[in-house]
C-alpha cells in the first residue's frame, strides 16, 4: 500500500499526522444524548441556586439541586436502566422552553411526561401545575380538585415526590392554616421561591394565623383565596375577610370560579 | 523545527502509520478493529454505536478540524456526523450493519457535513487569514488554559493547508490525519485510487514547500 509513496515526503506526512489531536471532552456524551442512546442533563440558575434538569427527547424527566447531580444520575439509571449524562449545552428548543418556564412560572409548551408516577400522583402534579405564579392553594384544595377530598395527606406525599420541583410548582401548595408547610428542597427554598414570585409570604402567614383566610369582595359578592388575582384587586373598603369559605357562603358570598375556594 | 528523520534501518513509518505513540494500527489491525465494531453494531446498535464513537472520535474530529480550521465548528460538525450516522444505522438491518466498513463510511458522512457547512458559509476552508472566532466563553477559556501554543497550531495548520488545492488538502488530511487507506479515501471522495494517490503526493509536496517557506522566515 505504501510502496509508491515517496520516502522524501515521509517527514512531511509525519508532521501532518502529528497534528492529530483528541476530540474535546464532552463531545462523545453530547452525541449519545443527541441520539437518545442516553438521557442528558444540564444546569439552570434559579432563585434557590443552580438546578440540574434531566431530559430526553420526550421532555423534562427530573429536576434537582445541582449539588445532587450524581445522585440524580444514579437514581435515573437505577429506575430506567438508561444512563444520564451531562451535556455541555442543552438542546436549543429545550433550553428556550425551560428558560421561559422558569421566567414565567408556567410550563407553557415544556413537556414534563411524568412517565413513572401513579395516576393519583399525575393528577396531583397536573393540578398543581395549574396554580398561577404568585398564588398559592391549600393541600386540601388540590385534593378536592382531583376528586379526592379526603386525601389531603396523600396529596402532601405525592408532592413530596414531585420529580420536577420548581417547574411543577409544588412550592405553591401550602397548609390551610396559612403556614407555608413542608418542601422537598427545604422550607427556606419554598419561601424563597414564593417571594421570588412576588408573594408577600409573611403577610399571608400573618393573615392566616389571625383567621383571615378567605377574602370576599362586597361589590361583587365573590369570595376568593387571598392570593387569587381577583382577590388582589379588591379595593380596601370592599374587602371582607372570612375564617372559612363556609362562613363566606353562609354570609351570601359565592365562591370565585377561578380559584374555587374550599367549602 | 524539523521533526527527527526516521531511523535508517528501521521501517520507514508509512504515511498514516506515523511515529505517534497511540497509533498502533497496521492495515490488518485496523481491519480487525473495524470488523469487531461492525459486529457489535449488528448485535447491539446502541452499544456498538458508543464503541464506534469512542474508537473514531479523535481522528474524525482531527480530520474535520484540519478541513474547517477552528475547533468550535469542528466540534459541531463532528457531532452532526455522528448523529447522521446513528440515524442511518438505526434504519439498517443487522446484516447490513455487519458488513459496514466504519472508518470510510463515517468519512463519507463527514465529507458531506463539511461541504454543507462550507456552502452555507460561502467560504473556502482553512482561509489564510485564520479561522473564524471561536464560540464564546467555555471553549475560549479551555483553549487558553491548554496553552496559546495549541491555538496557534490550529491557525498554523489552517494557514498551511489553506495553500493547498481543495482536493489535495482533503486527500492529505484523509490519508495522514484521519488515517484512511487509499481504497477508503477513493470510496469516500468518489474518485479513482490513482487520482487519490496523485493528490496525496502533490499535496504533500505542496505542504512541504509551505513548511520550508515558513522555516526560512
Amino acid at each position: 500500500m505504501t510502496a509508491s509513496e515517496d520516502p522524501e515526503l515521509a517527514p512531511t506526512a509525519a508532521r501532518l499526522a502529528q497534528s492529530r489531536t483528541v476530540a474535546p471532552d464532552g463531545l462523545a456524551d453530547d452525541v449519545l444524548v443527541a441520539t437518545a442512546v442516553a438521557d442528558g442533563f444540564a444546569t439552570w440558575p434559579s432563585p434557590i441556586g443552580d438546578l440540574v434538569v434531566a431530559f430526553s427527547p420526550a421532555g423534562v424527566l427530573a429536576v434537582r439541586r445541582a449539588e445532587e447531580r450524581e445522585a440524580l444520575a444514579r437514581d435515573h439509571e437505577r429506575r430506567t436502566g438508561r444512563r444520564l449524562l451531562q451535556v455541555r449545552a442543552a438542546p436549543p428548543a429545550l433550553r428556550r422552553r425551560v428558560d421561559r418556564a422558569l421566567a414565567t412560572g408556567r410550563l407553557g409548551d415544556l413537556d414534563v411526561p411524568l412517565a413513572d408516577v401513579t395516576p393519583f400522583q399525575r393528577a396531583v402534579l397536573t393540578t398543581t401545575a395549574s396554580i398561577p405564579p404568585g398564588e398559592v392553594r391549600p393541600y386540601a384544595w388540590v385534593a378536592r380538585e382531583i376528586g379526592r377530598p379526603g386525601a389531603t395527606r396523600a396529596v402532601g406525599t405525592a408532592l413530596a415526590r414531585n420529580p420536577a420541583p420548581v417547574l411543577i410548582p409544588c412550592h405553591r401548595v401550602v397548609r390551610r392554616d396559612g403556614r407555608i408547610g413542608a418542601y422537598a428542597l427545604g422550607t427556606d427554598a419554598k419561601r424563597t421561591l414564593l417571594l421570588a414570585e412576588g408573594l408577600d409570604v409573611d403577610r399571608l402567614e400573618a393573615d392566616a394565623a389571625a383567621g383571615r383566610r378567605w377574602l370576599g369582595s362586597t361589590t361583587t359578592g365573590v369570595v376568593c383565596h387571598p392570593t387569587c388575582r381577583h382577590a388582589r384587586r379588591i379595593a380596601e373598603p370592599h374587602r371582607r375577610w372570612f375564617a372559612s369559605a363556609r362562613a363566606a357562603t353562609d354570609a351570601g358570598f359565592r365562591p370565585c370560579a377561578v380559584c374555587r375556594p374550599l367549602p | 523545527m524539523d521533526d527527527p528523520q526516521p531511523q535508517v534501518g528501521a521501517a520507514v513509518p508509512a504515511p498514516g502509520h506515523s511515529s505517534s505513540a497511540d497509533d498502533a494500527d497496521g492495515a490488518q489491525a485496523t481491519s480487525t478493529v473495524q470488523a469487531s465494531l461492525s459486529t457489535l453494531l449488528a448485535d447491539d446498535l446502541d452499544r456498538g454505536f458508543e464503541a464506534m464513537v469512542d474508537a473514531t472520535r479523535d481522528r474524525l474530529f482531527s480530520g474535520i478540524l484540519r478541513l474547517v480550521g477552528d475547533r468550535a465548528t469542528a466540534d459541531d460538525l463532528t457531532q452532526d456526523t455522528y448523529v447522521l450516522a446513528y440515524r442511518a444505522l438505526r434504519d439498517w438491518p443487522a446484516t447490513r450493519r455487519q458488513e459496514l466498513r466504519v472508518h470510510g463510511w463515517l468519512w463519507t458522512i463527514a465529507r458531506n457535513v463539511v461541504r454543507s457547512h462550507h456552502r452555507r458559509r460561502g467560504r473556502r476552508p482553512a482561509v489564510t487569514d485564520g479561522p473564524p472566532p471561536e464560540a464564546p466563553d467555555d471553549r475560549a477559556v479551555r483553549e487558553l488554559e491548554a496553552g496559546a501554543e495549541r491555538a496557534d497550531s490550529d491557525r498554523d495548520w489552517a494557514r498551511r493547508l489553506g495553500r493547498l488545492s481543495p482536493s489535495q488538502r482533503e486527500a492529505v488530511v484523509l490519508r495522514h490525519v484521519v488515517g484512511l487507506t487509499y481504497p477508503e479515501i477513493a470510496a469516500a471522495v468518489e474518485r479513482p485510487p490513482a487520482t487519490v494517490r496523485s493528490d496525496v503526493h502533490r499535496g504533500l509536496r505542496a505542504l512541504r514547500a509551505v513548511l520550508d517557506e515558513e522555516e526560512r522566515e
